[in-house]
């Protein structure tokens, strides 16, 4: 199984390091967004819209950026692929891509924000911890949703229908412990919200696991 | 006597509505007779997330035998728990502003009541958007399950973690402390098992009312 994932993701890196689509497409998103919020606010002065402003912005981007993840595995490669491996290797090697995927979109967004806007993080080490947790079950729950979705006719709105309110809990922890980051909190004040996000974690990849089968066999 | 529990619902409502509105309530503040509200409020929600929960169970069953019969009852479900859903929402909204003074505030129990209302909508859309029955049998029924999974972590464990208007949170006084008092026992557990009876009566009407229709179909 380890083989296979490899494998899969060796294959989805090189297609996208040879096509560049989705990463670019991000990269201009992110840095327009960003730009536009800029202009907007200038300086933001308050701690909560700067990470309510982050966070959304990194929602929304890393909406965009799943949308597409299972397009390459449209119709007929989808037999190919069947043959070959486990459905088990197949979302776990998406996971793990888009997780990376994200992971560089979010370091990306939060560069241009310290760029343009300040950095009002005081605990950051923490907020990173934050960050990353959050970003993984961000990644987690758009892989099998985009798997849902792109098994129907209108997949790109759909997306966005399913993941949104699915996304909530997660987006409402992180932004409470970003919070309390960039007030400088530290570990004894924020352990709720980091194993909530850990906790989220743990429910989409075990769900997606258990789950993806069945998507797979339909 | 196989249909007992329907008779059983109808004496509990009964008696919920004329033990509701005429048995003695104990005074209170701000709430006064408005508190015969909770023999409807409270129950919608019990009778909501029952549904969906059972709902859930079929969506399973689903997923491992491949019946249709297990999706249109998942299905029917998931529709009578919306009625459920929208009734409980009325309900509050009336009583938050005869107690709390708006029709609607930023509560974490009434977020969580508007992203449970948005996930079930959204699987309706999603199953609107495939035609054929098998797939989507299995394609909604793996997304209702990870839904339900993460909205049960959603209003499980954030409401604890910050302040809610609502009794028994946030520093107010719960209702089991010393208002809800022996009277009010009386009526409000008969009242809970009532509504949910209802709530499993009409989607079993729905249910059967499905299988006629797909029996003139074919």
């Amino acid at each position: 199984m380890l083989n296979e994932i490899t494998t899969l993701l060796k294959k989805d890196f090189t297609s996208e390091f040879r096509q560049k689509a989705t990463l670019n497409g991000i990269l201009l998103y992110v840095a327009s967004t960003v730009f536009i919020a800029y202009q907007v606010f200038n300086a933001i002065e308050e701690l909560t819209t700067w990470i309510a402003l982050f966070w959304i912005i990194l929602v929304f981007a890393s909406t965009n950026a799943s949308i597409n993840s299972f397009k390459a595995e449209s119709s007929q490669a989808y037999y190919y692929y069947y043959s070959l491996c486990s459905a088990s290797s197949i979302i776990f090697s998406k996971l793990i891509f888009n997780a990376s995927l994200l992971l560089v979109t979010a370091g990306l967004t939060f560069g241009l924000f310290v760029l343009l806007m300040g950095n009002p993080i005081e605990n950051s080490i923490l907020f990173s911890l934050v960050l990353l947790l959050g970003i993984l079950a961000i990644a987690s729950t758009l892989t099998l949703v985009s798997a849902i979705a792109s098994k129907t006719n209108n997949n790109s709105t759909l997306t966005a229908i399913l993941s949104f309110p699915i996304l909530l809990p997660v987006l409402l922890t992180a932004i409470k412990a970003s919070v309390l980051c960039g007030l400088g909190f530290g570990w004894e004040d924020c352990v709720v919200y980091v194993s909530t996000l850990g906790l989220l974690n743990l429910l989409t990849i075990a769900l997606s696991y258990v789950l993806f089968p069945y998507l797979w066999r339909s | 006597m196989r249909n007992w529990w329907k008779a059983l619902a109808v004496i509990l409502l009964l008696f919920t509505l004329i033990g509701g509105f005429l048995i003695e309530v104990p005074k209170q503040v701000i709430l006064y007779e408005s508190i015969r509200n909770l023999y409807f409020h409270v129950p919608m929600w019990f009778s909501m997330i029952l549904l969906f929960f059972v709902s859930t169970i079929y969506s399973v069953k689903n997923l491992s035998s491949g019946k249709i019969v297990d999706d249109t009852k998942a299905v029917e479900l998931v529709n009578t728990g919306i009625v459920f859903g929208i009734l409980g929402t009325i309900t509050g909204s009336i009583w938050a502003k005869f107690t709390w003074g708006a029709w609607w505030t930023n509560d974490v129990k009434l977020n969580g009541s508007a992203i449970t209302m948005l996930i079930y909508l959204a699987y309706m859309v999603l199953r609107g958007s495939m035609d054929d029955e098998q797939k989507r049998a299995r394609i909604s029924a793996v997304y209702n399950i990870f839904a339900f999974v993460l909205l049960i972590v959603f209003i499980g464990i954030l409401p604890r973690m910050t302040d809610s208007l609502h009794p028994g949170n946030g520093g107010n006084p719960g209702f089991n402390n010393y208002d809800l008092d022996n009277n009010m026992k009386l009526v409000f557990y008969p009242a809970v098992i009532g509504w949910v009876l209802l709530g499993f009566w009409i989607a079993n009407i729905r249910i059967r009312l499905n299988k006629i229709k797909q029996q003139l179909i074919y």
